[in-house]
């Protein structure tokens, strides 16, 4: 089992094909093997939210996920997220309003706060907290989070996204 | 808002036209990180790098008999196994002592364990491999023979003459020692009611997100050393590595890009980080090293443990009489180097009673090695176990005689125009506005209608409480700091400003840059005072290659000074470029003004020659310039405050939280804070920063606790089971701000970066204890835990 073995996933819309050591997560995949570091590495237990990313359109901490299991999976890091624009107008409002300052667990926030978004149109503050709430922010005070994300949710229900 | 006093009229530079002083723009390069495409020394890697991990010791105390790494040598990839004799060939030990503080004292510590380890995390290897795996790999095929030493972990039982001495070359476990006596407190406590409480502060620790990392690139055909590291202090990384390295300061390069969070944890340097340096000086190849969560908990500095007796007196009529301290602080086997772990139980002494008008003080701070984590500067250094110790007793003393907490503070904070003056610990304060602060804060949390609703609920049974904490604090900090202590840490800044050829602005500044904002307060400035747009403004920083030196971003000085010597190096410019267009335009600089990337008639605004084409013709074509004229469309300015070695600022905070008496839970519902960092250059960043700040001080109040068991090991050294706090638990923060600029310098800022972190703990405590007054329940203890509370409550 200690063997590299054969993966192949979608990372942004782009196949890959790799060997990869079973033990290997997929946080650290996409960081070394792909050079995706917008991908976040911050308590490698599951806790911090920085590594999150969308695997088959959920949600995972990819710090807890092995490679070999997004075999035949699509998976969606910052990097797509942000080249796509499907998260431009999200993004736009954390720039208006400050809601990051060292910039360490944004992928991760925005990643998760567009994954709300698509599930309830326009949550109120106290859900957009209990959702961001597995995602640390040391720097914020989270208040400048929960009102970018707002603003786009009424800003995409005004546009009838 | 509300401005206390209006800007001297030299402000001029300030009210510019189109001048972005006071103005919320947007940080540039945000996209930069809202993108993902942020350049974290963590996400570096350098052609040929090899990663290091550090063996690490399981025990507090312990003597190193024997290490055998023979096995773990023959690994895969494994590169080198190097433990703390060898590396002492490549990098000397250090003391973490500073003069000013007299009796402080420490011992050697070396990068790397030699012989014995004095805390549990201490390194006794490095690993060196072509991977982190194969290096953690081969770890685990590392013998190490221990002999374990007794552990002396509480900071009480350390002083007792029968405790065992860490440091048997020191004589005791007494670190450092401050007294302090000032007015007569004998006298004034004989007459007042007295009020004692012993205040209990958890350790803590920053928690930044990302966790600290280093790569190190010893280069010897260059004979140079480029350090990249996520610090706050560039160029103290680089005087530090080259003084221990036997390198000139020549040869060391310090690049700091992106920085996943600091908050004071990374304006340190760190055993294992010297020992990185050092590897990739004895390996000649790049070397990696970034700290695992568990490594953080165990070795990033830890903050606070103080055990604080305080007592205050009080007359009926409400006069606070005295204050009197006794502080207790443990911080490890080591005084950190090189800002020393003696300057927090300092500032305790500095700042308790600060914002209050008695000039009766007396305080004695001793501080205490253990066989713990050091314990060291993290933010707000002393402010929260000042302020809660200053706070709380204040609330005591009205509870005894009767009295509204807000009517105490009305009676004895110093008054609005009694300054300057100085607080009776010596500390010198320009201007402060307690007064204004707190009637603000009162007329924005509807402070009689808070208390209605809460008689109302208390009747219902719901118990809701207010508390208020009033607080100083210490920023853009001069030479006194550390420099008159003997510590190559500059507390001056230096900017270089230059106009490009095509008219935009290059700022070159020591500052540095964690999300806190330094790119974007520089660029406003000088943008502001030039007359070009910000968008034609870019900032260069972190670098020591290519920013003047200076002190970097620490104790709330990268606006205070910083930005100060960005507007003395842009108005240089400015004169220069004038200078020059006068002689293109056969005019007087006089006559001239810059506004929106042009020169024009300071008359009536006509145009006269864009700066895109002014640096055209100095660039490309000085021969048409007129003889004897040579432009220089550069200029470097230096700043320090010189007057007052420290600009205090001061706030006020306020919690509304309900105590829910059957779980022992805390419910924060809302947090006000009132602040004058004198000029304000970016509303939404002082306000963030205060924000941000408010939440750590709300972890400190409520969750955050580094439990460490009676033989020194940390027990909670993970974040599923040391807390933080997350969004859900986070109430709404509002901001409100009185504006006292310094008049030490010309933009008339003072720092923010504190303050939130000052006052919370010490407001979210006096609230519980607020809410907890029916039951005749006092808590002076942090955090705030449900055990904690439900123990007051005797239901535990």
């Amino acid at each position: 089992m200690n063997a590299p073995v054969p993966v192949s996933l979608l990372v942004n819309g782009e196949p890959i094909d790799a060997f990869v050591l079973p033990r290997l997560n997929l946080a650290d995949f996409l960081r070394e093997n792909l050079k995706l570091t917008g991908t976040h590495v911050g308590c490698e237990h599951g806790v911090c939210g920085a590594c999150t990313v969308r695997l088959d359109g959920e949600i995972v901490r990819s710090c807890l996920m092995l490679t070999v299991q997004a075999q035949g999976a699509s998976v969606e890091t910052i990097e797509g997220l942000s080249d796509s624009g499907e998260i431009a107008d999200l993004q736009a409002a954390f720039r208006e309003r400050n809601a990051l300052q060292c910039g360490y667990c944004t992928p991760g926030m925005l990643i998760t706060a567009q994954d709300l978004l698509k599930h309830v149109s326009v949550p109120d503050r106290r859900a957009i907290r209990e959702h961001l709430s597995g995602n640390y922010c040391r720097c914020t005070g989270y208040q400048a989070i929960v009102d970018a994300v707002e603003a786009t949710a009424k800003m995409r229900a005004e546009r009838g996204v | 808002m509300t401005v206390t006093r209006a800007p001297a009229d030299t402000l001029s530079v300030l009210d510019r036209p189109n001048s972005y002083i006071g103005k919320t723009v947007p940080r540039p390069n945000l996209d930069r990180l809202l993108q993902g495409r942020g350049q974290y020394v963590s996400d570096l890697e350098l052609p040929r790098m090899a990663h290091v991990v550090f063996l690490r010791s399981p025990h507090a105390h312990a003597k190193i008999a024997a290490i055998d790494a023979d096995a773990a040598t023959r690994m895969p990839g494994v590169i080198s196994i190097v433990t703390g004799r060898e590396l002492e060939a490549v990098i000397t030990p250090w003391v973490g002592v500073l003069s000013h503080l007299k009796g402080l004292k420490s011992a050697p510590q070396h990068a790397i364990a030699v012989d014995r380890v004095c805390w549990q995390g201490e390194a006794v290897a490095a690993i060196v491999a072509t991977s982190r795996a194969a290096a953690e790999d081969a770890m685990e095929h590392i013998s190490v023979d221990y002999e374990e030493l007794e552990a002396v972990t509480d900071m009480r039982a350390a002083l007792d003459p029968a405790a065992s001495v860490i440091h048997a070359a020191l004589g005791d476990n007494l670190a450092f020692e401050r007294t302090l006596d000032a007015g007569d407190v004998d006298l004034a406590l004989s007459g007042s009611e007295l009020v004692e409480a012993d205040f209990v502060f958890g350790r803590h620790t920053g928690v930044t997100l990302e966790p600290r990392a280093v790569v190190a690139d010893w280069n010897p055909a260059e004979a140079r050393l480029t350090i990249y590291q996520g610090t706050q202090a560039p160029h103290m990384v680089q005087n530090i590595a080259a003084l221990h390295l036997g390198l000139r300061e020549a040869q060391v390069r310090v690049v700091c890009k992106d920085v996943g969070g600091s908050f004071g944890i990374k304006v340190h340097i760190y055993a294992d980080e010297m020992a990185t340096y050092a590897l990739s000086k004895l390996l000649r190849r790049p070397v990696k090293f970034v700290a695992d969560r568990v490594e953080s908990f165990n070795t990033d500095i830890h903050a606070r443990d103080h055990r604080c007796r305080g007592r205050i007196g009080v007359r009926p009529d409400g006069t606070i009489t005295a204050f009197e301290i006794d502080d207790l602080t443990g911080i490890g086997p080591y005084s950190m180097y090189p800002r020393t772990s003696a300057i927090e139980a300092n500032q305790v002494v500095n700042l308790v009673g600060g914002p209050y008008a008695t000039a009766n003080y007396r305080a004695r701070a001793r501080v205490v090695f253990q066989n713990k984590n050091v314990m060291c500067q993290y933010r707000a250094v002393g402010h929260p176990i000042a302020c809660s110790v200053t706070e709380g007793l204040v609330d005591l003393a009205a509870a005894k005689i009767g009295m509204d907490p807000v009517e105490i503070r009305r009676r004895n904070l110093i008054a609005d125009d009694a300054y300057p003056c100085a607080s009776p610990s010596g500390m010198k304060f320009e201007r402060l506005s307690h007064h204004a602060s707190l009637t603000k804060l009162l007329q924005m949390m509807d402070y009689d209608a808070l208390r209605a609703e809460q008689a109302a609920l208390r009747a219902r049974n719901v118990h809701r409480g207010i508390g208020i904490a009033s607080f100083i604090e210490v920023t853009n900090p001069s030479a006194a700091f550390y420099g008159v202590g003997g510590a190559k840490i500059s507390s001056q800044d230096g900017v270089a400003v230059r106009l490009d050829a095509q008219g935009s602005v290059i700022c070159q500044t020591s500052i540095t840059e964690q999300g806190q904002g330094s790119e974007s307060l520089t660029a406003q400035i000088v943008g502001s005072v030039l007359g070009v747009s910000m968008e034609r403004v870019r900032v260069t920083l972190g670098d020591t290659d290519n920013t003047p030196y200076g002190g970097g971003t620490w104790a709330s000085r990268g606006a205070g000074i910083g930005g100060e010597a960005a507007l003395q190096a842009a108005k240089a410019l400015r004169e220069n470029i004038l200078n020059v267009a006068a002689a293109i335009l056969q005019s007087t600089p006089a006559e001239l003004d810059i506004v929106d990337n042009g020169v024009v008639n300071a008359a009536d605004g006509a145009p006269r020659i864009d700066l895109n084409e002014l640096a055209r013709i100095v660039y490309f074509r000085p021969d048409t310039l007129p003889p004897g004229i040579q432009p220089e469309l550069m200029a470097t300015r230096h700043f320090v405050p010189r007057q007052y070695p420290f600009a205090f600022t001061n706030g006020v905070q306020a919690s509304w939280l309900e105590v829910d008496t059957e779980t022992g839970f805390v419910q924060l519902l809302k947090h006000w804070v009132v602040e004058d960092c004198g000029t304000i250059i970016n509303p939404q960043l002082v306000d963030e920063q205060i924000r941000g700040g408010v939440v750590q001080g709300l972890g400190a109040a409520l969750f955050e606790k580094c439990i460490y068991d009676e033989r020194g090991q940390l027990t909670n050294a993970n974040m599923a089971d040391y807390l933080v706090p997350m969004s859900g638990e986070m109430p709404d923060i509002e901001i409100g701000h009185v504006v006292s600029p310094t008049q030490e310098s010309e933009l008339g800022a003072k720092g923010a970066g504190e303050a939130g972190t000052a006052g919370a703990a010490a407001a979210v405590a006096n609230a519980v204890n607020d809410a907890l007054r029916p039951f005749g329940a006092t808590i002076t203890e942090i955090p705030l835990t449900p055990q904690v509370i439900l123990t007051a409550l005797g239901r535990i």
